[in-house]
């Protein structure tokens, strides 16, 4: 945590009550924010949402009126990826200034309090904004059985409900809160569930992703302080603004899967020079993220311009497709052992129902009389 | 059950239970078929039956000059179905791959665009065979629910499959996992159905030119 | 008097082997056939497709061997043969097929239709849903010898005809010698110069022949109607015949599905080898132009045409052997638009002649074959069957052509070198 407003944020212990009662404009001139820099944020993050020009002086406006909303992040069966994720810049990034924008009450892993006091301040939180805090989930819920997973020895399942009681909206963050993710992969030990999979009364945003791009988690917050709404979301809860098109369609190197150039292996002529990964098993075609246009790293390089074939990582069950690197038309199961068995299956079948043939046969010739000319009329 | 969930069934319990009902099929009918047997001819032969019933497995597949005056439509719509689905199912990149993670191993593609025109074509021309059918008195007269059938499961993964390159109307997963599924079902029928033409030709052509062969025609 | 459906059933169950089962299973409906079939395109019914009229067979095959028709049959969902069917398809099996055997040379999938329409007809024989005409035909083969009813004074009486025109012996029941000639009753009755043109030139070619009293019928009604025992005992009658004479070589006339008969389906029937060859007639007189033994004199002039008889070009395989024979004697031959293989059928094979209720149907067919006539205008037809010459005789008359038809071994005769 090198970035300085990060450490703002961190200075407090547990709950940060400074901002609560100021509103967001205010906070960030404290803080030495400009307003220059403010409304590059403003547009970028316009930009970003698909929104036209038009609409920055009402973001900046709204966004300098918000107040602060108390954060409360759920962290269960996860990796703490989708944290690094949208921790991780070294530099002062846009995607670092949400950290600005909310009251960040609970969070485990960058939270400076532990033990009684960190449950304490989640409490409090709860408590002091019934009904408006933002509930940001990562990591997916065990319902086998709840020690798999506790804090504080409260089950994660318990402390999703308690938390989600009072919460304004739900950000399920990652593919684990999102669609159950790897814990849910076959078999699903621990038989991990998403977040929407419990929660039916309160609107959930899904931010899928392993992890998630960071960006892609800042718009739907500015999205919630600028508008108080949540975004308008796909058929599997995703924001439609960032989920609405497949990595295939905005792939730069979909020309070569169009004109049937494929790299076959990572080291081959057509790997070098840049060609389709469709054969290494790409999940573009039926990956729905914007990893293709806002890319990651401060949008320095994404996988497949890496040169490594998307996993499909945004979608439910990515892991459980067959592996990463078979093809989307390749079978997920050993079809040839199946096949091998089925011939050897068949042929006993073939060969019994073929004895019967013949055997039907036999008896029709044994029944057969003589046909003399005696026996052509009735 | 979600698209992916859909997807990821159709790519695997889904496929392997259509491959099973396939193959299994395919074997049982030939079984079936050749466990009945033939009769040893007895009459003096005339020429061979090997080299008549393998010539008559090719030449089956050009019409004489007179056959194709007669049934010109028949015979030009059904080359380029027949063609089309060759090209479509053997040719296509992604097919190609499933073929040899089934069977170890692959062979050159056309480009993408090439088999998406191909696919088309292939499309109107199943269309034209149905109408054709559907008015042809012959056609009428023999057509059965059957035939019906079939001409739906072989034009299906055409459509879909068209659908599915070209993202219309739903999301990719959905789209993929239809089309796969569409496959999944002509494999499923095709043992049961008169779709076995697709192996029993090499059996019939052969009857046909053995008949023939032994009495020293070349059918 | 006791035919019945279950007899008929059985029938067509005996008839199923590999062969019958990969062709239903490789029909797919495309209607090709119809068009290779005079009955459909001269009268445009549909019923006349050809792979339709096997539809008994099929049906037996369906519900009985496949595994499928079986699970059908269960449920009562397998499409089931009845008198009903049988009823409507005798026509269509019987007076609207000549078992010419064109559809089996243009289904894409390789079916031979005509054999399949061929083992049909043992199902309707058996179920007592074979046409009167032909029963009787039948019967009169085997308890006269001949469909026509001609006994052996007839034939007797013909050959003292022929005797006297032509200054020859003919010979009858001589052992050992090489040929054994069977005849058909028309050409008996309606023909005698046959017999006469083949005494002239095996006398030239120097060869021995003979005619067995016992058995000179070469015609097989039991082949016609479809009922294999039959067939079997009208075989066996000339196979006991050639065996007590010892001959060689026994030849079928020029008659079409008597060579279908004693040549390709006898042995089967009768199942066991012969001990003597079977030719036809044009396989022999083809044999002895090879060995130099035809001197021939004198070309006709007239553009002729010849009309290949379907069981003996198509279905039997002498396709070559009377255009080299009719070359001897002819500068101006001119094949029909369809020929050898696949020649268009006279329209009255496959006992449509025998069965005066196709009467009507097999002169409306025969349109076809004067469209390819009308192509090529020629003066005179050969042909070497007598069944197809006197359809095509009547045929011309019905549709006021006059081209004479003529004989391939008769005009042969004629034009041998004194």
């Amino acid at each position: 945590m090198t970035n300085n407003k990060d450490k703002t944020l961190l200075d407090n212990s547990g709950v940060d009550k400074t901002g609560v009662d100021k509103t967001l404009g205010e906070v960030l001139r404290s803080q030495g924010v400009s307003r220059r820099s403010f409304l590059k944020f403003c547009a970028a993050t316009a930009s970003m949402m698909a929104m036209s020009p038009a609409m920055i002086p009402k973001i900046a406006h709204a966004l300098e009126s918000a107040r602060r909303p108390s954060v409360i992040w759920l962290s269960f069966q996860e990796c703490t990826g989708c944290t690094e994720s949208l921790t991780r810049a070294h530099t002062a990034t846009i995607e670092s200034l949400i950290f600005d924008f909310i009251s960040l009450d609970y969070h485990h892993t960058l939270q400076a309090a532990a033990g009684h006091a960190a449950e304490e301040a989640r409490e409090a939180a709860m408590k002091e904004n019934d009904g408006k805090y933002l509930l940001v989930v990562d990591g997916s819920i065990p319902m086998d059985n709840p020690g798999y997973s506790t804090i504080a020895g409260i089950s994660n399942y318990d402390m999703l409900m308690e938390t989600a009681k009072g919460a304004a909206a739900i950000i399920a963050v990652g593919t684990c809160a999102t669609y159950g993710g790897i814990p849910h992969a076959d078999p699903n030990p621990t038989g991990a569930v998403s977040v929407g999979d419990l929660i039916k009364d309160k609107p959930i945003i899904n931010v899928p992703g392993c992890p998630p791009i960071p960006v892609v988690i800042t718009g739907v917050l500015m999205h919630f302080l600028t508008f108080g709404t949540i975004p308008e979301l796909d058929h599997i809860g995703r924001p439609k603004v960032f989920y609405g098109q497949s990595i295939h369609d905005r792939c730069y190197r979909r020309p070569f899967y169009d004109k049937g150039l494929f790299a076959e292996t990572f080291d081959d002529e057509g790997a070098k020079k840049g060609w389709c990964l469709y054969k290494l098993g790409c999940k573009g075609p039926t990956t729905y993220n914007a990893c293709a246009t806002t890319k990651w790293n401060d949008g320095t390089s994404w996988p497949i311009e890496a040169g490594h074939p998307c996993l499909g990582c945004s979608e439910p069950d990515f892991w459980d497709g067959g592996g990463f690197y078979k093809s989307l038309s390749m079978p997920t199961e050993n079809i040839t052992q199946t096949a091998i068995y089925t011939v050897a299956g068949a042929a006993a079948a073939g060969v019994a129902l073929g004895a019967m043939n013949k055997n039907k046969k036999s008896s029709a010739v044994a029944a057969h009389n003589k046909t003399t000319i005696d026996d052509l009329e009735k | 059950m979600t698209e992916i969930e859909f997807l990821n069934w159709v790519r695997g319990p889904g496929f392997q239970i259509a491959v099973v009902i396939f193959i299994a099929g395919i074997i049982i009918r030939f079984a079936e078929i050749l466990l009945l047997g033939r009769k040893t001819n007895l009459a003096e032969a005339k020429g061979s039956e090997m080299s008549g019933g393998l010539r008559t497995i090719v030449t089956r597949s050009f019409p004489d000059r007179g056959t194709f005056q007669r049934s010109t439509f028949t015979i030009v719509a059904g080359y380029i179905f027949h063609i089309g689905l060759f090209v479509t199912i053997f040719l296509f990149a992604p097919h190609i791959l499933m073929f040899k993670d089934v069977i170890g191993f692959s062979w050159p593609s056309l480009p993408t665009p090439v088999v998406d025109a191909v696919a088309v074509v292939t499309i109107i021309a199943l269309l034209a065979v149905l109408a054709h059918r559907m008015s042809n008195t012959v056609l009428k007269f023999l057509t059965n629910t059957e035939d019906l059938l079939v001409w739906l499961v072989t034009i299906l993964p055409l459509i879909t499959g068209y659908i599915a390159f070209h993202r219309i109307g739903m999301t990719a997963p959905s789209l993929l996992a239809i089309h796969i599924l569409s496959v999944e079902l002509l494999l499923v029928i095709l043992p049961f159905t008169k779709l076995m033409h697709a192996f029993t030709f090499v059996l019939s052509r052969w009857y046909n030119g053995a008949i023939s062969g032994y009495r020293g025609v070349e059918s | 008097m006791s035919a019945s459906l279950e007899k008929g059933i059985n029938a067509l169950k005996e008839q199923v082997d590999s062969t019958v089962a990969s062709f239903f299973s490789s029909c797919v409906h495309c209607g090709i056939c119809s068009e290779a079939c005079l009955f459909y395109t001269e009268t445009g019914c549909p019923t006349s497709t050809p792979i339709h009229k096997a539809e008994p067979l099929r049906r037996i095959w369906k519900s009985e061997y496949t595994l499928l028709g079986r699970v059908g049959k269960m449920f009562g969902l397998t499409a089931k043969v009845d008198e009903e069917m049988l009823t409507k398809w005798e026509t269509r099996v019987y007076d609207n097929c000549t078992l010419c055997g064109r559809c089996s040379m243009v289904c894409p999938m390789g079916i031979d239709i005509a054999l399949l329409i061929r083992k049909t007809r043992e199902g309707m024989a058996a179920a007592g849903h074979a046409p009167e005409d032909l029963i009787g035909a039948t019967k009169r083969a085997v308890t006269i010898g001949s469909p026509m009813g001609v006994k052996l004074p007839a034939l007797l009486a013909q050959i003292k005809h022929v005797e006297k025109d032509t200054g020859l012996k003919i010979p009858l029941d001589v052992e050992g010698a090489e040929y054994m000639l069977l005849l058909s009753s028309m050409e008996i009755m309606n023909f005698p110069e046959f017999i006469g043109a083949i005494a002239k030139i095996f006398t030239k070619a120097g060869v021995s022949w003979t005619i067995s009293s016992e058995a000179f019928e070469a015609t097989n009604s039991g082949i016609q109607i479809g009922v294999a025992d039959i067939a079997a005992e009208l075989v066996q009658r000339i196979v006991d015949a050639a065996e007590k004479l010892k001959v060689k070589t026994v030849i079928s006339p020029e008659c079409g599905h008597a060579y279908m008969a004693i040549r390709w389906e006898g042995p089967n029937l009768v199942g066991k080898p012969f001990s003597f060859k079977v030719r036809h007639i044009l396989e022999i007189l083809d044999e002895f132009r090879k060995d130099g033994r035809l001197k021939i004199t004198g070309k006709e002039t007239q553009r002729l045409t010849y009309h290949d008889p379907c069981q003996i070009s198509r279905r039997g395989g002498v396709i070559e052997q009377p255009r080299k024979l009719i070359d001897m004697f002819s500068d101006n031959f001119v094949e029909m638009p369809d020929h050898g293989k696949m020649n268009w059928c006279c329209g009255a094979g496959g006992g449509v002649s025998s069965n005066e209720r196709a009467d009507e149907v097999r002169l409306k067919v025969f349109q076809r074959k004067k469209d390819q006539l009308d192509e090529i205008k020629p003066d005179a037809i050969v042909s070497a069957c007598s069944n197809c010459r006197i359809h095509l005789e009547d045929g011309l008359e019905e549709y006021n052509m006059d081209i004479p038809l003529l004989s391939l071994t008769e005009t042969l005769a004629e034009h041998l070198a004194e």
